[in-house]
């Protein structure tokens, strides 16, 4: 089976299974990130800035954190193209809307990567 | 087809797409069609926020001084955004993110498990309408400091 080149199969079972599953691991992934803010964050107490920003001062929250930037470009590229390819027909603006949605989520994961690694 | 099945026949009924114009403020979606619908609006619009999220990610956690300037903007705005609207965008987008968050956890549990009957999808849609709602103002509690 072929997923490029001229022969690539574009229909029948499996087609999509890729995206599919992605969009599902990366959603896990995002599941366990929210789980473990939403409990910090929900604690009693005052939420001052120390309280806040040491939460995403150890290590390992900074790793979780930096996988789930990834995990949120790539299954927002899935389900936005989902909704591009539901709603919008010409082929023309359907192309521009997914290189916007590339560019948008690739420069915004630069920019909360940035964020992340100075802290 | 012969003409006697043709006039007897009975009318078949017809399926076709729901029309945004003509169809929607008439057709009764179940709460399962309302979580779906909202599954995607809520994406869309954490999509479309991005920017928004990641400044707000920025100034609460880079240095006190920038925490203080995230803390202003519900009190002062930003810019010529009334804080009003700053804090009902923020409350929008915690609701699309809880909304998200637990509609997506329904999904899974519904690809995991195979257990989808009309009984489980209706009664797992309320709860994630119910759910989402109530997490969305612990939050706002928290966040506009209540508690």
């Amino acid at each position: 089976m072929s997923t490029f080149g001229s022969k690539r199969i574009v229909v029948g079972a499996h087609y999509g299974l890729r995206d599919w599953l992605a969009q599902r691991i990366t959603a896990v992934l995002m599941a366990l990130f929210t789980v473990v803010l939403l409990v910090q964050f929900l604690m009693p107490g005052e939420l001052g800035y120390d309280h806040w920003a040491a939460i995403f001062s150890s290590q390992w929250m900074k790793v979780l954190t930096f996988v789930v930037i990834i995990s949120l470009a790539y299954h927002a590229w899935v389900g936005m193209r989902d909704i591009w390819m539901d709603y919008v027909q010409p082929v023309g603006a359907r192309l521009c809307l997914q290189v916007f949605t590339l560019v948008w989520l690739v420069g915004c994961a630069g920019w909360a990567i940035q964020v992340l690694w100075r802290l | 087809m012969t003409s006697t099945t043709n006039g007897t026949a009975k009318k078949r009924p017809v399926y076709r797409n729901i029309n945004i114009f003509t169809d929607v403020r008439t057709y009764r979606l179940p709460p399962a069609g309302f979580v779906s619908i909202l599954h995607r609006v809520s994406g869309l619009l954490m999509f479309l926020l991005l920017p928004f999220i990641i400044w707000m990610f920025d100034n609460s956690l880079t240095s006190e001084i920038s925490y203080d300037a995230f803390t202003n903007a519900f009190v002062a705005g930003i810019g010529f955004v009334p804080a009003w609207f700053v804090k009902l965008v923020v409350l929008g987008l915690a609701w699309a993110y809880l909304h998200h968050f637990i509609a997506g956890v329904r999904h899974l549990w519904m690809d995991a498990t195979h257990s989808v009957s009309k009984e489980q999808g209706h009664s797992s849609a309320v709860f994630t309408l119910a759910a989402s709602v109530l997490l969305t103002l612990a939050v706002a509690a928290k966040l506009f400091g209540l508690y």
